[in-house]
């Protein structure tokens, strides 16, 4: 394969321009209260240009440089997951006559199509298990409505936080697929490859240069960089085994500690899915909406049955989501559910993180190993 | 597309009150062409939503055939236990309610032919077993001895006498009932339902046991079983948990790797031995 076309700098803008065009809503990553988000975008000005970022356990910093980039920068505390599964939507909408009879409304479906402009490898991976969960033997319409107006462009992944560990899950940095278009950053300009028909047919129409080919593998030596730059790591066992067969470990108690089962762990990771099902009635009493929104087995909620609270504890809440994300996932969807963006590590206001738990309990491990 | 999420309308046509918590609500879906097409395997379960309230999993006591013969009434044995079940008690005949459904696998019955039938239950785990014994029954040659036994907390909470002791009268059905605590008049076992089960004559080559009921109850009759010679491939058991989608969607029934809604709610015993009983699972 020959080395992919150019698209300097300064003509970033046509890729926004061309998808306006085109009918779509840009959404791309921005800087907002010291966070990077992913909104709509109109211009290239408001793309997060020199911004570094700074994460470690429980801490989250931007700074500012005077580099021209774009994308120098790992991930923000949230990216496609909002646009696919939304954090609250109505599903459907009831109505009561006057002679108590009931009529049921379905709940009009996302259409607009949306290019996000900036998806992460990580995400990618996030994004095609979360398909495999909502798209299974009774896809979810709404999910479905929402994942079908999407165009992806992804970037590569050049400076890894402190926090990421996507070489070590094996989804990052490189993006592999998933993606309709991917970009390779460098100072001057971006190198592009499409992923997909809409992809290429997007590509031919964007003012691109013939690719210098040490620049281009400079390009990807960084990306290289980013991955052997991270340090956190998953002990190389069958983590499914390990946590089910360590139940009553006492990291659960230790972990337990520290956590506050506030959930953060559960709103920033791009894979979970848990959601409840709410009534919102409307002021008059003649319709009510039956909403989702995005829940967490942090809660004492998640565990309730006929007037029990099967997880009482934030141990066996811990537990349940680690044993769930990393363990039972495998059997679920043929893989962990983790796919290394380290977004758990760094908005945990105690600063846990995962895969020093799993491995407190690989290290002195109390159950039988298979 | 058809849209998993969106509830039918369905009357009240009948409200029987069992015991002071808990009420049996017979539905009719008020659409002829949903009537029509609504088909249900014994052992599974309905979400019935109250309007402005909130919808709830109820298993389907119903059996096929009153599907088949057109009756299609739905019936639900209900306690009122949370938020919305203590509503939902509370609907008289004519009343509207939403109906979704059914959903998840019911009881094993494709491998029941020719088999023995062990039904065991535990208080109102006897509701999701109800249509399973119909369905024996109505076909009665195509297996071979059937058990029922129900265990209840005290005499007075056992619901449903007139119709065990008709099952009592069929052929080749033996009905055994306890009581961990029995006034006077109860002229079964006192004790929990565990100390019956050496009564069942176990023909341990061609049984199957289906048990519902309380997990501490399904654990003690599943393990005793297999102490009396069955392999734990043919216990089967019906299982509870929060569910707010029943498509294996919105993660709540989640029961290790088990999606309760979908995978279930009847496992086979092997699949849910590991961690039934384990706290917090």
């Amino acid at each position: 394969m020959g080395t992919p076309g150019f698209l300097p700098i300064e003509r970033f803008q046509s890729l926004i321009d061309t998808l306006t065009d085109d009918g779509f809503r840009c959404v791309a990553p921005q800087v907002r209260d010291g966070a990077i988000l992913y909104d709509t975008l109109t211009g290239v000005q408001q793309l997060p240009k020199g911004v570094h970022q700074e994460q470690s356990n429980g801490r989250y910093r931007l700074h500012n440089t005077d580099s021209p980039r774009y994308f120098s920068w790992a991930n923000g505390p949230q990216a496609i997951k909002p646009l696919t599964f939304a954090p609250r939507e109505d599903l459907w909408y009831a109505e009561v006559n006057s002679d108590g009879n009931l009529k049921f409304y379905q709940a009009p479906t996302e259409s607009e199509p949306v290019a996000v402009i900036g998806v992460r490898a990580c995400d990618l991976a996030a994004l095609a298990l979360q398909d495999k969960h909502f798209l299974n033997a009774f896809p979810d319409p709404y999910y479905e409505a929402r994942r079908k107006r999407l165009l992806l462009i992804a970037v590569n992944c050049t400076h890894a936080a402190d926090t990421c560990f996507c070489a070590d899950t094996g989804d990052g940095p490189e993006v592999q697929s998933g993606y309709d278009l991917s970009l390779h950053e460098t100072d001057s300009g971006y190198f592009v490859t499409a992923g997909t028909l809409a992809g290429e047919m997007l590509m031919h129409r964007l003012p691109l240069e013939p690719g210098d080919d040490a620049l281009y593998s400079d390009a990807r030596n960084e990306v290289s960089h980013a991955g052997e730059s991270q340090r956190r790591r998953l002990p190389q066992q069958d983590i499914q085994e390990l946590l089910f067969s360590n139940l009553d470990h006492p990291q659960w108690q230790a972990v337990a500690e520290r956590c506050l089962s506030c959930g953060n762990c559960t709103q920033v990771c791009p894979t979970c899915f848990c959601h409840s099902e709410n009534e919102v009635p409307s002021t008059s009493g003649q319709s009510t909406a039956h909403q989702r929104q995005w829940d967490s087995c942090f809660t004492p909620g998640h565990s309730y049955i006929h007037g029990i609270t099967l997880r009482k504890d934030t141990a066996s809440r811990y537990r349940q989501w680690l044993t769930h994300k990393f363990g039972s996932w495998q059997s679920q969807y043929d893989r962990s559910g983790c796919v290394g963006c380290g977004r758990c590590i760094s908005w945990c206001p105690v600063g846990i993180d995962p895969t020093e738990e799993i491995l407190q309990i690989s290290q002195s491990p109390t159950g039988e190993q298979a | 597309m058809i849209n998993p999420y969106l509830p039918l309308e369905a009357e009240v046509v009948e409200r029987i009150q069992e015991t002071p918590t808990i009420v049996t609500l017979r539905l009719r879906l008020t659409d002829p062409d949903a009537r029509h097409r609504f088909y249900c395997a014994p052992g599974q379960f309905n979400m019935l939503y109250l309007y402005g309230v909130g919808e709830v999993p109820i298993s389907i006591k119903s059996g096929p055939q009153s599907f088949l013969d057109q009756t299609l009434l739905l019936d639900h044995t209900i306690r009122a236990v949370g938020r919305v079940t203590r509503a939902l008690v509370k609907l008289e005949p004519g009343d509207k309610l939403g109906v979704r459904g059914p959903y998840g696998r019911g009881w094993p019955l494709n491998q029941a032919g020719g088999k023995d039938v062990h039904i065991i239950t535990g208080g109102l785990g006897c509701a999701p077993a109800v249509s399973v014994v119909h369905e024996l029954l109505r076909q009665r040659s195509l297996y071979g001895r059937i058990s029922i036994v129900q265990g209840v907390k005290h005499s007075d909470d056992l619901i449903w006498r007139d119709q065990y002791e008709h099952w009592a009268k069929q052929p080749d059905t033996h009905v055994l009932l306890a009581a961990d605590q029995a006034d006077a008049s109860w002229r079964w076992h006192t004790g929990m339902v565990t100390g019956l089960l050496d009564q069942l004559a176990l023909d341990t080559t061609r049984s199957l046991a289906m048990l519902c009921g309380p997990e501490p109850m399904m654990r003690a009759s599943a393990e005793r079983l297999i102490e009396l010679g069955l392999a734990p491939e043919q216990i089967w058991l019906s299982m509870e948990r929060n569910m707010q989608c029943a498509i294996g969607h919105c993660g709540h029934c989640q029961f290790g790797a088990a999606f309760v809604c979908k995978d279930g709610p009847v496992f086979n015993y092997p699949a849910v031995r590991a961690l039934l009983g384990t706290r917090g699972f």
